[in-house]
């Protein structure tokens, strides 16, 4: 910093205080604007909850909301742009129409001036129209992703439970599943039985996928309920003579809620690259479905002559992921403050 | 901690053994071995089925199949019984040969990708922690994620189609337009003005000198054909080793103490000589010569540099083996370089090989079998190390910065400690205690990823094994895969356990 540059920020910060000083002296002060003094006493005696201070956290994170706002774009245009479930959408291609390539295929789509042309993303080998088939891959891309993440939640939060709070054999028991589910790669474990599963359709495959990536969270909350347990407020829950069930559920899982959500978000950005792979492999979503890893693994001969067709599923598995994985760190940063905390 | 690890072991055992029943049950349920017969018909369909029943004992209800399969692999843990096959797989064959043909190229792919990954997602981990909302640390954090959030075998597959081919095509005529090295130099700048950082003008200068050097040394690299035939040469031998050595010894010792600057300077003296000296030995040694020659100049060069360290000689002692063990690595490193103009002539001048892991019938001397082992395993280890390096950088971060905020970090300050001495002997040290946990559990997820990249770049590795196996519903290849890893996972989360109560004395065995 040069020395003038230096005068100026003194001078800066001396308006500012003359300022404040002013405002203090001709105004009453418990109607007054507070000055920054006051605002830090104000601020550590104001009440807040939990939840309020969470999201204040969560709202500092730009990375986060930047996240929220890329997978909410995504959403919107996966589900609106062709429709869901019988509803129609805007675009008025399907994705398993074929047609007469036009162009040898090529993206009509062009930035400036905006305009989506005939084909935005081009049309693959057999002339469909390659921007709803990439459509309807994010579509059933991020309905698998978000199943496997409940219900990997819902049986990763019970067992956890159920082994942390009972300890003695229901522990041990459930604990040892745990360690042998673990043993297997996820990859290996889920490529086994997929390409079984995955002919029965998304719901079930999805559901499978859930099945075998559990392990993490169940070890995750165990450790949660290992120390809540022994907590003061758990005791006087069991001196009134409130249930076991009570207990888990109203007194100690609450409390967990902050590993809960963030390990099960980052399981569905984990679930999104689990899926592609798979189908990658040739063990995930088959025909008539379509899921994005499907849609790369279709054309991945095509990289040299038609890029396009292998470039737009890949960015939309990646704008996912990443939208995901930033989410998941703002809400770390949020629920365990302490993790990004420094003093020096 | 005798009783730890025997309790351990045991559980292990177990854990295996249910790991493999159900492994064992999900591969066999999950299809009709006879699905690619489906077509057929004729005398040859009735014998293939025949002889399939036979080899994979699918006459025997699945229960005791699965005995049987576990009575073959019994055979291998009981010494000098009937021999160790591992189980047959579907056309009869040995199981154990192939998995002993296919774990080499594998592991030397896990094991690489896992060490390049480590040393720099830890490097860089560290100097983002030191570095905390820097530039440099948020532009680390957003490519973090971006890799998190990468396919691999997209990520594979446009390495192969890009980077390999068109490195191929410019490796054939390495040339590049001034504008070209201008504009490397320009980018070698930013970045390192963004690593160093600092205040605008000693970014400014870091942005120009780096900028200069990278598009000068670019130039003579061309100029001199170095891409046409690499290796650093006796000059370039000589500078490297200085350069190591003050390197170890800023990071080590710091300049404070010359004796030691001097020990490490001695050591890496000796190394050159023992670089010059070895030159006639290395023309086409074997492995066992190679490492022999290693540990005789790190003990030569301890020795050396605990003399010349005098009063600091413990410490001297060490930094001079670490020299001589890092420039040996460097003369391995110009020995490979030198092998490559005649190997990328055996290739057809297309040096960088995209399928396979290594030449068919390739023969020639030591380094140039090993440098083909290198270039095969450039493509898939920059895919596994790139999505394994992202993990390490984030939680070395994390466990760096936890260990900064710890009471007896500030009390090394407040002593009056060297900042060098607070990072390196203080903070380092126990930021690296949780990272032994996440080698052991990502150790495990790159032998899975290996099944991918194995698949994009065509290796016939245990991953195509597996692969192979899932596909014809044959149990024999696809649990000796399983056998490997499990035993690996189970293994090194044993390690981790181990290490970290060796590392962290508050922890003890149960």
């Amino acid at each position: 910093m040069t020395p003038h540059d230096k005068n100026r920020d003194d001078s800066r910060a001396s308006v500012e205080l003359s300022e404040m000083t002013l405002q203090s002296q001709d105004t009453d002060i418990s109607t007054a604007r507070p000055t920054r003094d006051q605002t830090d006493r104000i601020r550590t005696t104001e009440a807040k909850s939990q939840g309020r201070l969470i999201r204040e956290r969560f709202f500092r994170h730009k990375g986060a909301l930047a996240g929220i706002a890329l997978l909410v774009l995504i959403f919107i245009l996966a589900f609106s742009s062709i429709g869901f479930a019988g509803l129609p959408g805007w675009w008025n291609k399907e994705y398993d129409v074929l047609a007469p390539r036009f162009n040898e295929g090529r993206p009509t789509l062009t930035l400036w001036p905006f305009s989506l042309g005939e084909h935005p993303f081009g049309q693959d080998v057999l002339g469909r129209d390659y921007f709803a088939l990439t459509m309807r891959g994010t579509q059933t891309s991020l309905i698998i992703a978000f199943i496997v993440g409940l219900v990997a939640m819902v049986i990763g939060t019970t067992v956890g439970a159920l082994a942390g709070y009972f300890r003695g054999w229901t522990e041990a028991f459930l604990m040892r599943i745990t360690d042998v589910v673990i043993t297997i790669p996820t990859v290996v474990i889920a490529a086994a039985v997929a390409g079984i599963v995955a002919k029965a359709g998304i719901i079930p495959f999805a559901v499978f996928l859930g099945v075998v990536t559990w392990t993490g969270l169940a070890r995750l909350v165990r450790g949660e309920f290992l120390s809540l347990r022994e907590k003061e407020f758990v005791e006087s829950a069991k001196s009134v003579g409130a249930s076991s069930f009570r207990i888990i559920f109203r007194h100690i899982l609450p409390n967990t809620v902050g590993v809960i959500i963030v390990s099960t978000t980052l399981a569905i950005s984990g679930a999104i690259l689990l899926e592609t792979a798979l189908s990658y492999l040739g063990l995930g979503v088959v025909a008539p479905d379509t899921s994005l890893g499907k849609a790369i693994n279709d054309n991945r001969s095509a990289l040299t002559v038609r890029p396009w067709l292998f470039l737009w599923p890949g960015a939309f598995i990646i704008g996912i992921a990443l939208a995901v994985n930033f989410i998941g760190d703002g809400l770390r940063d949020a629920f365990d403050p302490k993790q990004t905390r420094v003093k020096q | 901690m005798f009783y730890f690890i025997a309790k351990r072991t045991i559980i292990s055992f177990f854990i295996m053994l249910a790991a493999t029943t159900l492994m064992y049950f999900l591969t066999i349920s999950s299809g009709d071995p006879f699905e690619d017969l489906g077509e057929t018909s004729g005398p040859e369909k009735a014998a293939t089925i025949a002889a399939r029943t036979a080899a994979m004992n699918l006459d025997v209800p699945p229960i005791p199949r699965y005995f049987l399969w576990l009575q073959d692999v019994g055979h291998c843990l009981v010494p000098g019984g009937i021999s160790c096959t591992l189980g047959q797989d579907r056309t009869g064959a040995a199981v154990l040969p192939q998995l002993e043909n296919a774990i080499g190229s594998t592991l030397r792919l896990v094991v690489v990708a896992t060490v390049l990954a480590l040393v720099l997602g830890v490097v860089v981990g560290i100097v983002t922690a030191i570095r905390q909302y820097s530039t440099f640390d948020y532009s680390v954090t957003f490519i973090s994620f971006l890799l998190f959030s990468l396919p691999l075998f997209w990520l594979s597959t446009l390495l192969k189609q890009y980077l390999a081919i068109d490195l191929n095509t410019w490796l054939a005529n390495p040339q590049f337009s001034y504008l070209t090295i201008a504009l490397i130099g320009v980018v070698a700048g930013v970045v390192w003005a963004i690593v160093v950082g600092g205040d605008r003008r000693r970014r400014l200068m870091v942005f120009g000198i780096a900028a200069v050097a990278t598009a000068l040394a670019l130039y003579l690299l061309l100029v001199t054909g170095w891409f046409v035939a690499p290796g650093f040469g006796v000059v370039g031998m000589l500078v490297s080793a200085a350069g190591i050595a003050v390197l170890w010894t800023a990071l080590l010792a710091g300049f404070r103490r010359r004796r030691v600057l001097n020990a490490a300077l001695a050591a890496a003296g000796v190394s050159f000589v023992g670089y010059l000296v070895s030159i006639p030995l290395l023309s086409d040694p074997n492995w066992f010569l190679v490492i022999v020659l290693v540990v005789a100049l790190a003990v030569v060069s301890y020795v050396v540099a605990g003399v010349v360290g005098g009063p600091f000689r413990a410490q001297a002692a060490k930094i001079g083996a670490v020299i001589a063990v890092s420039v040996s690595l460097l003369i391995v490193l110009d020995r490979l370089l030198q092998a490559y103009p005649t190997l990328s002539a055996k290739a057809g001048g297309r040096p960088i090989p995209t399928t396979g892991s290594q030449s068919a019938n390739l023969e020639g001397t030591f380094w140039e079998i090993n440098l083909d082992y290198a270039l095969h395993l450039i493509l898939p280890t920059i895919a596994l190390t790139l999505i394994s390096f992202a993990t390490y950088t984030r939680y070395t971060r994390a466990s760096q910065l936890d260990v900064m905020n710890q009471d007896y970090i500030r009390t090394a300050r407040a002593k009056g400690l060297s900042e060098r001495t607070v990072l390196v002997k203080h903070a380092f040290r126990n930021a690296m205690i949780p990272i032994t946990t996440l080698m052991a559990f990502d150790f495990a997820g790159v032998l899975g990823g290996a099944v991918i990249t194995e698949q994009v770049f065509g290796w016939n590795g245990m991953g195509k094994m597996f692969v192979d196996g899932i596909a014809n519903v044959d149990p024999g290849p696809v649990m000796a895969f399983f056998l490997v890893v499990g035993t690996a996972a189970v293994l090194f989360n044993m390690l981790a356990d181990i290490a970290y109560a060796f590392l962290d004395p508050r922890i003890t065995l149960s």
